[in-house]
């Protein structure tokens, strides 16, 4: 392909996105989910260099994001399961306790 | 060899020490190692050295008397050229471009003073076995004693300014130890803390000196100044001498730093004889006479050793008229007689050799006095207050005799070692100045009316004894130091036979310089006999012929009230000194507390309330902490980009 620029500017819009969605969502799991955007918006930027270099280094590194994202995914549930066993609401403002 | 230059300084030029000499160290070991082994052995084995620590401790420091004597007896033998010698102990300091050596120089002026030192401290030792057979610590004041004696012969014998600071601070040292002995006593201990501190302010004055002595010549032996004391300008000689002469007050009690030595008297009166009276307060006129290649090209410092001299020998006197203590009047006494001899040091080469003979006749009659004085207090339960004495001479005999001797020395009675030797001192100061020579006549008439006093209270009258007094005279080993000293203060003079001391001085003070009293010779002493007489029929007339109340009337004479509060002495003191010094530590104390304490303090108050407000970012919203990561996120991209384009 000839230029890399659509595919950089589809990845920060995603990136946007999904920060947008971090910082404005109070779900917990909506929070998750534009995490996960952002992590995939960064991968196809990986493998769109990668394309552009012409070699795999992009490809292979898209691999352990994609691999990191899922262990992390494991974590996270767990940890937002729990919060929500004993508190029963999965809202990010009610975990406030740890302020001075 | 004993070398002169045209017409300057006598320089010190000494050979090295072989024969007799070369056991010059012993003379120091032997006290020095008595009083390692008796304060050390002392304290690990109190009870088997309480048997014997004292012999022990009289025993050495008669070993070092041996010694000088036989030291003595080889330098007469010797050419009057040849009798300077040096030993060299050991290197002591080698550092960058200071070389001091232990370096003992032996020529006459050391020799008469071992003799003293050794001499009459040896005396003053039996005479202690005696005095002090029942306090405890016997043998811990065997050893002060021992460590005092060491020091005071590392001090007169050294051959560099150095080796002579160390036996400086180790007398004052001692002196501090001794005053103190009776340590329960809290006036002691405060006499003790005051003699040492007045004295600090001497040493500063010496240790200045030193280091004046070390940057203009690069060293501070007496052979290599003495030999370049040319090379030096007038103000460097001035400022030497003016230095030393402050470290000299300070030793000896001169004006300004004289308020010591009465509170010394707490001290027992063996430490009074030896100490304040024969030996340490003549180390400041020691200096001096040692230092005569620097006074002798600063005519304006030795202006100020007379002037220091003559206020002090008046000073003193009129202190020891109205003391009813009388080891404190001694010590007025003793402040006087050592201004004498600073009166002769300042003279000149026309006065040193007399200084010095007045400092061995003082310290013949003076210890004979104040161990006399020991003898009546140990005789009347150790009270000191001459208005309890009265009428002694038939109860104390020998004390009595010995005493006279003494007395009869110090007013200059003719024929007597002081007769001789404060009649020199007065001769050469009117030949200098007739105001001095005035002012040094008026004080021995002074002198003769104290004295007369003295013995007027104490040995004659009626007795004024307290109930249960019942004076005995003093044991043998008491008794015989007295009567050598009192034989010695008789016919102390004959070192004056013929000129021999001026004669033996000369390789050190220089060749004796003819002096023309204004009135001759003869004169001036049948003038100071008939002061003295005056003296001492005032004396007799206002004290003898009255009754004596057993306390001190309090509506006396303004005179009389400044003699008994040492001539405001101590209140010139603490408005000068003491009340200036209070208020810079209350108010550093101040300054410590609020600017100091204040930066430290206040530095921490800041850093927590800082802190207070920059917690708050920590509100516990996972949202808000994503915002601060996004907002770094972009910090750094900004920066890779500004980098990147720049």
């Amino acid at each position: 392909m000839d230029s890399v620029t659509p595919f950089i500017v589809l990845s920060s819009i995603l990136f946007t996105i999904g920060a947008v969605g971090v910082l404005t969502r109070r779900n917990a799991i909506v929070v998750f989910m534009c995490v996960e955007l952002m992590l995939n918006a960064s991968n196809l930027a990986l493998v769109a260099f990668a394309k552009q270099h012409g070699d795999l280094d992009g490809q292979i590194a898209a691999f352990f994001v994609m691999v990191v994202a899922a262990a992390e995914v494991v974590v996270g549930l767990a940890i937002i399961m729990t919060i929500f066993r004993t508190r029963r609401s999965a809202s990010v403002d009610d975990a406030s306790l740890l302020k001075y | 060899m004993f070398s002169m230059h045209e017409g300057a300084v006598p320089v010190v030029d000494p050979t090295t020490a072989d024969g007799i000499f070369s056991l010059a160290w012993l003379v120091i070991a032997l006290p020095a190692a008595g009083a390692a082994i008796l304060l050390i052995g002392g304290a690990i084995a109190p009870k088997k050295f309480a048997a014997f620590g004292h012999v022990l401790g009289t025993l050495l420091p008669i070993g070092s008397f041996v010694l000088s004597l036989a030291m003595f007896l080889s330098l007469l033998g010797r050419d009057e050229g040849d009798r300077q010698v040096v030993q060299h102990v050991y290197d002591w300091i080698d550092v960058g471009g200071l070389h001091a050596g232990m370096d003992l120089l032996y020529d006459p002026l050391t020799a008469l003073f071992l003799l003293l030192i050794t001499g009459v401290g040896s005396l003053i030792h039996v005479y202690s076995i005696g005095y002090m057979a029942h306090d405890p610590r016997r043998v811990r004041f065997f050893g002060y004693l021992n460590l005092f004696v060491a020091a005071m012969l590392t001090l007169v014998m050294s051959e560099n300014y150095l080796g002579l600071f160390l036996g400086w601070e180790g007398v004052g040292l001692a002196s501090y130890l001794l005053i103190g002995f009776w340590q329960h006593k809290h006036s002691a201990a405060a006499a003790a803390k005051k003699a040492f501190v007045i004295n600090r302010v001497g040493d500063m004055g010496l240790s200045a000196a030193i280091m004046l002595a070390f940057t203009t010549w690069g060293s501070t032996s007496f052979t290599v100044i003495s030999a370049n004391a040319d090379g030096a300008t007038e103000k460097t000689m001035t400022a030497l001498g003016l230095l030393l002469l402050l470290g000299a007050c300070g030793k000896s009690a001169q004006v300004p730093l004289q308020a010591w030595l009465l509170d010394a008297m707490e001290g027992p009166t063996p430490v009074s004889a030896l100490i304040h009276a024969a030996t340490m307060v003549t180390a400041g006129v020691y200096l001096i006479v040692r230092s005569n290649f620097v006074f002798d090209l600063a005519p304006d410092a030795r202006t100020g050793v007379i002037i220091v001299a003559t206020v002090t020998l008046l000073w003193g006197a009129v202190i020891g008229c109205a003391k009813d203590d009388i080891k404190k009047a001694l010590a007025g006494s003793t402040m006087s007689q050592i201004g004498y001899m600073m009166l002769g040091a300042g003279l000149g080469p026309a006065g040193y050799a007399f200084a010095i003979f007045h400092l061995l006749t003082h310290g013949f009659f003076k210890a004979n006095m104040f161990l006399g004085a020991g003898s009546v207090m140990h005789a009347m339960d150790d009270d000191v207050d001459m208005r309890h004495y009265g009428a002694l001479r038939t109860a104390l005999p020998v004390t009595f005799l010995t005493f006279s001797m003494g007395y009869l020395a110090i007013i200059g009675f003719p024929g007597f070692s002081g007769f001789w030797s404060k009649d020199k001192i007065i001769e050469v100061a009117l030949a200098e100045n007739w105001l001095v020579g005035l002012c040094a006549l008026l004080g021995a008439g002074i002198t003769g009316f104290y004295m007369t006093r003295l013995m007027l209270l104490t040995y004659f009258g009626e007795k004024r004894w307290a109930k249960d007094v019942h004076p005995h005279e003093s044991p043998a080993v008491m008794t015989i130091p007295l009567m050598v000293l009192a034989a010695l203060s008789v016919l102390g003079g004959l070192m004056l036979a013929g000129g021999w001391i001026q004669d033996f001085l000369s390789p050190v003070v220089g060749a004796e310089v003819e002096h023309d009293p204004p009135i001759p010779a003869l004169a001036v002493t049948g003038l100071a006999v008939l002061i003295v007489a005056i003296g001492v029929s005032v004396a007799i007339v206002f004290v003898g012929r009255r009754d004596v109340p057993r306390e001190a009337p309090q509506d006396v004479s303004f005179v009389t009230r400044a003699a008994r509060a040492d001539v405001y002495g101590d209140a010139i003191n603490d408005e000068l000194v003491v009340k200036p010094g209070k208020a810079l530590t209350s108010g550093l104390l101040v300054f410590d507390r609020s600017v100091v304490d204040g930066i430290f303090s206040g530095g921490a108050l800041t850093v927590g309330g800082v802190g207070a407000l920059v917690r708050r970012a920590q509100n516990g919203f996972v949202r808000s902490y994503a915002l601060s990561l996004l907002g770094g996120v972009l910090l750094v991209v900004l920066a890779l980009l500004a980098v990147n384009l720049a």
